[in-house]
């Protein structure tokens, strides 16, 4: 029979994290940050049908980096918990701050008890409404969780990603002017990031009760060149979400 | 609560209600009773209509609620949006009925989330047959639920009927259906009134006109109700999505036809 080495935990936590960081940084980074009419989130990302930016619930999406099958399970998951409460309870009981709260325990537990930590990181953004402000929260691959409400970088090279965000935020911005300004922080100086190469959803408030919309690849090439200024669904009035029924049509879940 | 998370061979799937079931086994979806013991009186809804027009699908029910001889509620609504492109439409027990419409547009969306692309219409009509059925039991106890289903199928570019009964059995209407106990007043006077080609407004107004047809014929269904304003809730499906007509506009369509009918001194004869 073997001994197991004596490893010091230190080294144990230093290696983890240093693995989870490597698997995280091997894929493309994220963006998300505020705009007048809500919350944008812009992500590099190819493919169209396997998402980095998902709908968790009325005002509530999510976006991961990473590997993909890793954090889809964790959006999956965040689907369900939305929507066993919002149907036991309301819909309005259904908030992203106890969401963010599980994800970071999860990831807290499975970073210090298990062999292999997820290697990932994700957002889980709500819209603000009735006054209140929009929030973003972040959580880390070892369960670190940090609340913004101007933006949020996820993946690889955070750092230049975010100084480049943080040069050209403004309070107030319009949508095509906070969507060319996360193209831009996420292409860096030698590269153009093409519509094809974007993966970009909003959670705005002219969307009625559900707020999340993915923009397509048309729509994203004429607000990057300027030819139009903000999402155009027209704006539905939305009850936010009965006790009983809703009796509001939702919005769907496609692009347009 | 912790974060729903299941090993792969105990996975749910897209499906809310199997969600439930996995999480909590003795919750019941739905409302359920001692089969033993005799059932108190409910409140049950009435009539409910829909008819393809042009464009798609208009769904209309009145807003009458009754327990036995007793007017339970007035105001009730039963027409609501199943998703987007969607209507569902309720007689029977209100209590379970309305229950099972939450249901109903939870799974929806909860699957539309979970896979990320809706339903088609057939997948909705037997998902809520498939609810209708495991009602089963209840409807013997007398809590019979019959919903309506309408909507906009993208794939084809055409409205859509769909009638259950309480075995959860679904059929597919080639143009106009209607439910509840002045279901058959309502039928009668569609069939009179539908035409292939009906406009948008036809199609409301003739919807309107069946609904007071049954409100005249049959004493649980209520008519409009000119004293509190209350007149019935009257949906269309199109391409562009679910839509409730506004209540100024329906109220309107229920006057012009109420002039209409006083006129004539109550005759109603066959067109608007």
């Amino acid at each position: 029979m073997t001994m197991p080495f004596y490893v010091a935990p230190e080294q144990v936590m230093k290696d983890r994290a240093e693995y989870a960081q490597k698997g995280i940084a091997r894929g493309r980074s994220l963006v998300a940050c505020v705009y007048d009419d809500g919350i944008l989130v812009v992500a590099e990302n190819p493919s169209r049908s396997l998402h980095k930016v998902s709908e968790i619930y009325d005002r509530i999406a999510f976006a991961g980096v990473g590997k993909y099958n890793e954090f889809d399970q964790l959006r999956v998951a965040g689907v369900r918990h939305a929507d066993t409460k919002g149907f036991a309870f309301s819909r309005e009981d259904v908030d992203a701050r106890s969401l963010a709260n599980l994800y970071a325990q999860f990831l807290g537990q499975v970073f210090t008890h298990e062999m292999k930590p997820l290697e990932v990181e994700i957002l889980v953004a709500e819209l603000g409404v009735d006054g209140k402000r929009d929030q973003l929260y972040h959580i880390a691959y070892e369960g670190t969780i940090t609340d913004e409400d101007r933006f949020a970088v996820l993946g690889g090279e955070t750092e230049t990603i975010s100084d480049r965000v943080a040069e050209s935020f403004r309070d107030g911005w319009a949508l095509d002017a906070a969507l060319r300004a996360a193209v831009t922080a996420l292409a860096g100086p030698d590269r153009t990031l093409e519509p094809a190469d974007l993966e970009v959803a909003v959670l705005s408030r002219a969307n009625g009760r559900r707020a999340f919309r993915r923009l397509g690849h048309e729509e994203l090439a004429e607000l990057l060149s300027g030819k139009r200024r903000s999402g155009t669904r027209a704006s539905r009035a939305g009850s936010g979400g009965a006790a009983s029924p809703q009796t509001d049509d939702g919005g769907p879940l496609r692009s347009e | 609560m912790g974060l729903p998370l299941f090993p792969p061979g105990d996975d749910p799937g897209p499906s809310f209600a199997a969600l439930i079931r996995q999480s909590d086994p003795t919750r019941p979806l739905l409302p359920s009773v001692d089969a033993t013991r005799a059932m108190p009186a409910v409140a049950h809804g009435t009539t409910v209509v829909a008819l393809r027009f042009a464009d798609g699908v208009v769904m209309a029910g009145d807003r009458r609620a009754t327990e036995g001889n007793i007017i339970a509620h007035r105001a009730m609504e039963k027409v609501f949006p199943a998703d987007r492109h969607s209507a569902v439409a309720i007689a029977g027990a209100a209590g379970p009925a309305v229950e099972m419409v939450k249901l109903f547009q939870t799974q929806l969306e909860h699957y539309e989330k979970v896979e990320g692309v809706a339903l088609s219409l057939e997948g909705k009509a037997n998902q809520l047959g498939q609810m209708v059925r495991e009602h089963l039991p209840m409807a013997m106890q007398g809590l019979v639920v019959v919903p309506l289903f309408a909507g906009f199928d993208l794939r084809l570019g055409e409205g859509r009927i769909f009638t259950y009964d309480v075995t959860g059995g679904h059929f597919e209407e080639a143009d106009h259906a209607a439910t509840g106990s002045g279901g058959r007043d309502a039928r009668t006077t569609i069939k009179l009134g539908w035409r292939t080609d009906l406009s948008r407004d036809e199609g409301i107004e003739l919807a309107v006109r069946a609904l007071y047809e049954a409100a005249d014929e049959d004493s649980a269904t209520g008519g409009p109700d000119l004293v509190r304003g209350i007149f019935p809730v009257v949906a269309t499906v199109t391409a562009q999505g679910y839509e409730r007509q506004a209540d100024a506009d329906v109220a309107h369509a229920f006057t012009s036809l109420v002039e209409r009918r006083s006129l004539g001194r109550g005759i109603t004869g066959g067109g608007p």
